[in-house]
């Protein structure tokens, strides 16, 4: 948890070069997690299941950082689990901001 | 291997429509693609892909039910669409968007009701088989009576009734539809996060797994009247809390003559209860956190697929020495698994290999494989005649 909340605060566009370890194909490794996987509680076009809506109108209002760290660590209570031993932080970075600008199937 | 084109199937089966070629749909089913909101229409004889239908939405949790004729499906979308396809013709008899956001629904004993379970607005609504139109909308309120809880694991069970559970409010409701407009009994304090539920195949109990706390909620049907008790105390995730990748599906709980085969929750393992008491009697160590567990029809085997990231694979248990026999892999994303029948093949989706492929359950031979678009439940018109499916 310390490594995140001494995290910098970035914007939508400031970090788009930190993906560029992630492979055209990893992309779309990822493309496909959040659809169908993600998609299995959110639904396929994020409006939403057993968890809540993740349309970038839903989340115009939530802090990005919150966003990562929920699914970094997932969100106690809730069947939302932690990530953090499956994907990277750069992944989840570039997942939270595929949502934002709203994904297409 | 024989992979057999699309289109010619879809010509023929078309032109045997129009012909008014006879035959019936016992070895027929519908598998879901739910990548492109569209389903395909299989037949299980000579295992072919007769016809693809699209336009059916949001199919990321879709589930079907069968009239009792086995001639048209229900398809249970996502987004609220229910939707009533002729699977002899291959035509959408009739689609409706009957709530914002779904996750499964239910055909009555008669076969003249069927229900939906909603998120969004929660509750339960029933519409009448056969032209879909409302008759009973049961909204799932609580606490103050303002708060809707979001519906899950919605069942028929025998006398005209549906059961259900509420995920917010942690209770379970009897509804009872043989006078017309819905007699509802609650039962409160049921436990924590109900998340999925499933009747036995006699139809006598309604059981509910718990995400909130350790545990089954258990309604005996033939006496409701003792309210729901506790089973399976250690069952869950325990107090370590491990993390769930894919919520296990209570549906597929396989029984056979002696014991229940349980998904374990968070854990590599599948559990092993005695029907009678309901007390535990081995857990089978297994290759991730199992998703569905199935018998098969004669209860020899059981067959277990697993959540991400370990879902390449497909375990069959022995049920007799109570041991993995046999390891497949079927390829990425396992997501369902649906026996024949009469259970000598098992057809098995691998979403993201973007195929079905069709095993021999006594050889563990691949038959065939049948491409398909993101392929994941598989639904067979044999469904039309259990209790609960």
């Amino acid at each position: 948890m310390t490594s995140l909340l001494c995290s910098p605060v970035y914007s939508a566009d400031s970090h788009t070069n930190d993906y560029q370890s992630l492979s055209k194909q990893r992309r779309e490794e990822l493309h496909n997690l959040l659809l169908q996987d993600c998609g299995s509680c959110h639904g396929m076009t994020m409006k939403g299941g057993l968890g809540p809506a993740l349309t970038p109108d839903a989340l115009s209002n939530k802090s990005r950082q919150m966003i990562e760290a929920t699914i970094l660590y997932g969100r106690p209570g809730t069947p939302m689990p932690p990530w953090n031993t499956l994907l990277t932080k750069e992944e989840v970075r570039w997942l939270v901001d595929t949502l934002y600008s709203g994904i297409a199937p | 291997m024989n992979i057999m084109p699309k289109v010619f199937l879809g010509c023929s089966f078309s032109l045997l429509a129009a012909c008014t070629s006879l035959r019936g749909t016992g070895d027929l089913g519908v598998v879901i693609e739910r990548g492109s909101g569209s389903v395909q229409i299989v037949e299980t004889s000579n295992i072919t892909a007769l016809s693809q239908i699209d336009g059916l939405g949001d199919l990321s949790h879709a589930s079907v039910v069968y009239s009792r004729d086995e001639r048209y499906a229900y398809i249970f979308g996502r987004d609220g669409g229910l939707t009533k396809i002729d699977i002899l013709t291959a035509k959408i008899t009739k689609r409706i968007i009957q709530a914002g956001n779904s996750i499964g629904g239910a055909i009555s004993q008669d076969g003249k009701l069927v229900a939906v379970s909603n998120y969004k607005p929660g509750g339960v609504k029933v519409f009448d088989s056969n032209r879909l139109e409302l008759l009973a909308d049961i909204p799932a309120t609580y606490a103050d009576g303002k708060q809707k809880s979001k519906v899950v694991g919605l069942v028929d069970a025998p006398g005209q009734r549906f059961v259900f559970s509420l995920y917010d409010a942690g209770e379970i409701w009897l509804a009872d539809l043989s006078h017309g407009t819905p007699e509802i009994t609650r039962f409160k304090n049921i436990g924590k996060q109900p998340y999925d539920g499933l009747i036995t195949p006699d139809g006598r109990y309604y059981i509910a797994g718990l995400f909130g706390e350790d545990g089954l909620a258990v309604l005996d049907l033939w006496h409701p009247e003792q309210g729901v008790k506790r089973i399976l105390n250690n069952y869950g995730r325990g107090s370590k809390k491990m993390p769930v990748y894919k919520m296990p599906h209570l549906e597929g709980w396989a029984m056979t003559e002696d014991y229940a085969f349980l998904p374990a929750v968070g854990r590599n393992e599948v559990l092993v209860v005695n029907r009678r008491n309901w007390k535990q009697v081995a857990s089978i160590p297994v290759h991730g956190q199992p998703v569905f567990v199935m018998a098969r029809p004669d209860g020899r085997q059981v067959w277990v697929n697993f959540a991400h990231p370990r879902n390449d694979t497909v375990q069959v248990i022995d049920t007799e020495r109570l041991q993995v026999e046999k390891i497949l892999k079927p390829g990425k994303a396992v997501l369902h698994m649906e026996f024949t029948p009469r259970g000598e093949h098992v057809w098995i989706s691998a979403r993201d290999a973007g195929k079905v492929t069709v095993y021999d359950t006594e050889s563990f031979n691949v038959i065939k494989t049948v491409p398909m678009a993101k392929p994941s439940g598989i639904f067979f018109t044999n469904r039309a005649h259990r209790t609960g499916l």
